[in-house]
């Protein structure tokens, strides 16, 4: 076990905490001082709840005082994007605006879940305004920076996510993820991320950004740790409409199931395009780590990035339409010109992309007759500065904001499950998609745990901070 | 379209209330632009009459 509960994983603090060697304050504590000693420069939280983590954890451990089970995660400190409902907090989900919304009377269903489990919420953490974002900055409450080096973009919309999981001050976060929102900053800040199959974890209490694309999942610095916060949050939920599984399908016991009969193939094509070398080079480490020669076709997969850029700024504008009429002035004035283009897209283009939605689905799904599990990039770069308008890629200036995420949005399209494993290349590290047939984030998992036992996927120790 | 794109916007925006001042308009229009290059290109897709819109994954 390691030395300090500040270093420990999600799981070694549970087991410890469980057994009676740790207490549940202490994790707390450890994971506040952690934020206290390194939340100036890395700028993930916009809101630490002390008070209430020190109550909780002390209920916890009087529970196990008296002998009562305390779940699975008992004692681990956890942060929120801060779009989750946090009883007694406006939701901001990183705008001014939200700021003035009433408190939240509840607490978002997957906080719920998370502390059923025995879990602490210790803050809500800073994220692109209403998540139309891959940066991670924000111009109400500043960037959140990179734990690698604070000098560059954590990536976004989870951006606070990633930064407070990279630079370990808890071991798990929550974020959300409409075209790579999650992918990205795990991608960027060198942790698992887990964006599930669209519809499996609930969204209640959580503030919307694109509801045909949302999805929320958590971030982790080991696969365990992600499956473990994956657990604790599955089961159908009335308040989510698309959120209408039957069942919990524990993935925990499953993660060092061998992977060696799974079929693997690397995704071709549009997915080997558009890539720095370091992003080449993380998809062939993981590669060939798995064995996995195939290479496989999404077909449309540019179209089906545009058709999801279509449904997002149309449905982004509808749910902010009338904000824009009333707020303009207190958007960041980059979100709220792409919310007003939105707004004027024709709604032929929206059907269009949506029946172009099930098209691409139906083809994808055949893909998986063939095939488990497929790889591809999670972002075409490292890290970039924060600032940064634009890369050069074979010769052509690209501007970066729109082209972080070209990787992933063909992907959550069609909600498919996809782990983001870090890949712990030199000076920065980058991510790869390991992606999985709907209702097979058990597979994905599982193959990321096997990548993580190989060393081929690791959470690096955060060096700027 | 994109030769009439200020015509489109203006109308557009008169027509739903919505607010653009000049200092935004560059900007939206760049968004609006990239916005419908993209649009066409899925206009593009021959989709049939039948088509159905995306459906969520049931269990």
């Amino acid at each position: 076990m390691s030395e300090t509960p500040a270093s420990m994983s999600a799981a070694e603090i549970a087991q410890a905490v469980s057994h009676r060697k740790l207490t549940a304050l202490a994790a707390t504590e450890a994971a506040l001082s952690r934020i206290a000693a390194h939340d100036k420069v890395l700028n993930a939280f916009t809101d630490v709840t002390a008070d209430r983590a020190r109550a909780k954890a002390a209920a916890i451990d009087a529970a196990i005082a008296a002998g009562k089970s305390v779940g699975p995660l008992a004692g681990v400190p956890f942060a929120v994007k801060n779009l989750f409902d946090v009883q007694g907090l406006a939701t901001r989900a990183g705008s001014k605006i939200n700021r003035d919304l009433p408190p939240s009377p509840r607490d978002a269903e997957l906080i719920e879940r998370m502390e059923a489990a025995g879990a602490v919420l210790v803050g809500a953490l800073n994220m692109g305004e209403y998540a139309y974002d891959f940066t991670g900055e924000n111009v109400h409450d500043g960037p959140s920076r990179n734990p690698h080096d604070p000098t560059r973009m954590t990536g976004g919309s989870s951006g606070g996510s990633g930064s407070a999981v990279g630079g370990a001050l808890v071991p798990i976060a929550l974020g959300s993820d409409t075209n790579g929102s999650i992918r990205v900053p795990s991608s960027f800040c060198g942790t698992f991320g887990l964006k599930p199959t669209y519809g499996r974890l609930s969204r209640a209490r959580s503030f919307p950004f694109v509801a045909s694309l949302d999805h929320l999942g958590p971030l982790a610095r080991s696969v365990k740790d992600l499956a473990l916060a994956y657990d604790a949050m599955q089961g159908p939920d009335a308040d989510d409409p698309a959120c209408n599984v039957q069942s919990v399908e524990p993935t925990v016991p499953l993660l060092a199931n061998d992977v060696g009969r799974l079929r693997i193939a690397i995704a071709g094509g549009y997915f080997q395009q558009n890539l720095f070398p370091e992003a080449v080079e993380a998809v062939a480490r993981v590669a060939k780590a798995l064995g996995a020669t195939q290479t496989v076709e999404l077909p449309e997969a540019a179209r089906a990035r545009a058709a999801a850029y279509i449904i997002t700024t149309t449905e982004g504008a509808a749910l902010h339409l009338d904000r824009l009429r009333k707020r303009p002035n207190d958007f960041d004035p980059a979100v709220r010109d792409r919310l007003i283009a939105g707004a004027m897209v024709p709604a032929v283009y929206v059907d269009k992309a949506q029946k172009f939605r099930r098209w691409y689905r139906a083809k994808v799904l055949e893909l998986f007759q063939s095939v488990d599990v497929i790889l591809a990039p999670a972002t075409p770069c490292t890290a970039p500065k924060l600032g940064q308008v634009s890369f050069t890629l074979d010769g052509v200036e690209l501007p970066v904001r729109p082209n972080i995420g070209i990787h992933t949005q063909p992907i959550s399209f069609i909600g498919l499950p996809v782990v983001a494993v870090p890949v712990p290349l030199e000076p920065l590290p980058i991510g790869v998609q390991i992606i999985a047939a709907p209702w097979r984030e058990d597979i994905a998992l599982r193959v990321a745990y096997a990548l993580e036992q190989m060393g081929v996927a690791a959470a690096p120790a955060p060096r700027g901070i | 379209m994109t030769d009439h794109l200020d015509d489109y916007m203006n109308a557009v925006a008169r027509a739903m209330a919505l607010p653009l001042e000049d200092a935004w308009r560059p900007a939206v229009r760049a968004n609006l632009d990239v916005s419908l290059r993209l649009a066409l290109l899925v206009d593009d897709f021959p989709l049939p009459d039948d088509a159905a819109s995306a459906a969520v994954y049931s269990t």
